[in-house]
């Protein structure tokens, strides 16, 4: 399928910039005129995969963030982050609930956010060559009703 | 950025906090959290989101460490006024199982 219209951040893994990563593609996505729950869902879950990458891709160092967003015919947001950091080992641990290789400032539930708010997650990573997480959101159309 | 106020009377402590609780502010949001424990050593605290713009799961975290120190000074804490953003990463963490939370009041 052929996507509408795109864009497209990268910026660096400074914790500064997760909160312009969030505003970033709430300002993409509000083309489709979505509720006030919709897009506190979006920007819930870029600062998941952007908190992620900070963290874990580049614990020792300021890396790339690069985020690209799509929106398509049908309505569906479709976000993909990605980073050139350590990636991840075990993905499907890492997805665990309450899992976290993060300090006490963590809680372990990233994954499992991104999960809930988003349609579709996927998650791949190369270890030594970095991760793409990419996400799917469908923004329902707002009926006339009162 | 995020700001934490306190009010206190006798050993109950309401600490409120202001602004974006995200990875960038949990760190010193805790450090803050922790000064005002040291000090009041409460035996029960409310922890006001009322000022709370956005959260993701930093918050989650914040929550869980007070709740622990509140269980180290013997006391309890209750985590009210959350916003409906702030309520669905909470839900979605089921994070009400373990701590008691209030939600935002909705005005008509």
């Amino acid at each position: 399928m052929k996507a509408q219209n795109m864009m497209q951040i990268d910026f660096l893994s400074k914790s500064s910039n997760e909160g312009f990563a969030r505003v970033a593609v709430a300002g993409f996505a509000a083309q489709l005129d979505p509720t006030l729950e919709e897009i506190g869902d979006i920007k819930t879950a870029v600062s998941e995969a952007v908190t992620n990458a900070i963290v874990h891709a580049y614990p020792n160092e300021i890396g790339k963030i690069r985020i690209k967003a799509k929106l398509y015919e049908n309505r569906i947001l479709e976000l993909v982050i990605r980073d050139w950091g350590i990636g991840i080992e075990n993905i499907a641990q890492a997805r665990e609930p309450m899992f976290t290789t993060g300090g006490e400032e963590r809680s372990g539930m990233g994954f499992t956010i991104m999960e809930s708010f988003m349609d579709v997650l996927k998650v791949k990573s190369i270890p030594g060559k970095g991760t793409t997480v990419t996400m799917k959101r469908e923004i329902a159309v707002r009926g006339d009703e009162v | 950025m995020m700001k934490v106020t306190a009010k206190r009377s006798d050993r109950n402590l309401i600490l409120q906090l202001h602004g974006e609780l995200d990875h960038h502010a949990a760190k010193e949001a805790m450090m803050e959290l922790d000064r005002y424990l040291d000090v009041a050593l409460p035996i029960f605290t409310e922890l006001d989101f009322g000022g709370v713009t956005f959260m993701d799961s930093s918050g989650i975290a914040v929550i869980l460490r007070l709740y622990k120190r509140m269980q180290n000074l013997n006391g309890s804490m209750k985590v009210t006024h959350v916003p409906p953003q702030a309520m669905r990463v909470l839900k979605a963490a089921s994070i009400g199982s373990v701590v008691r939370i209030e939600e935002e009041e909705v005005k008509a």
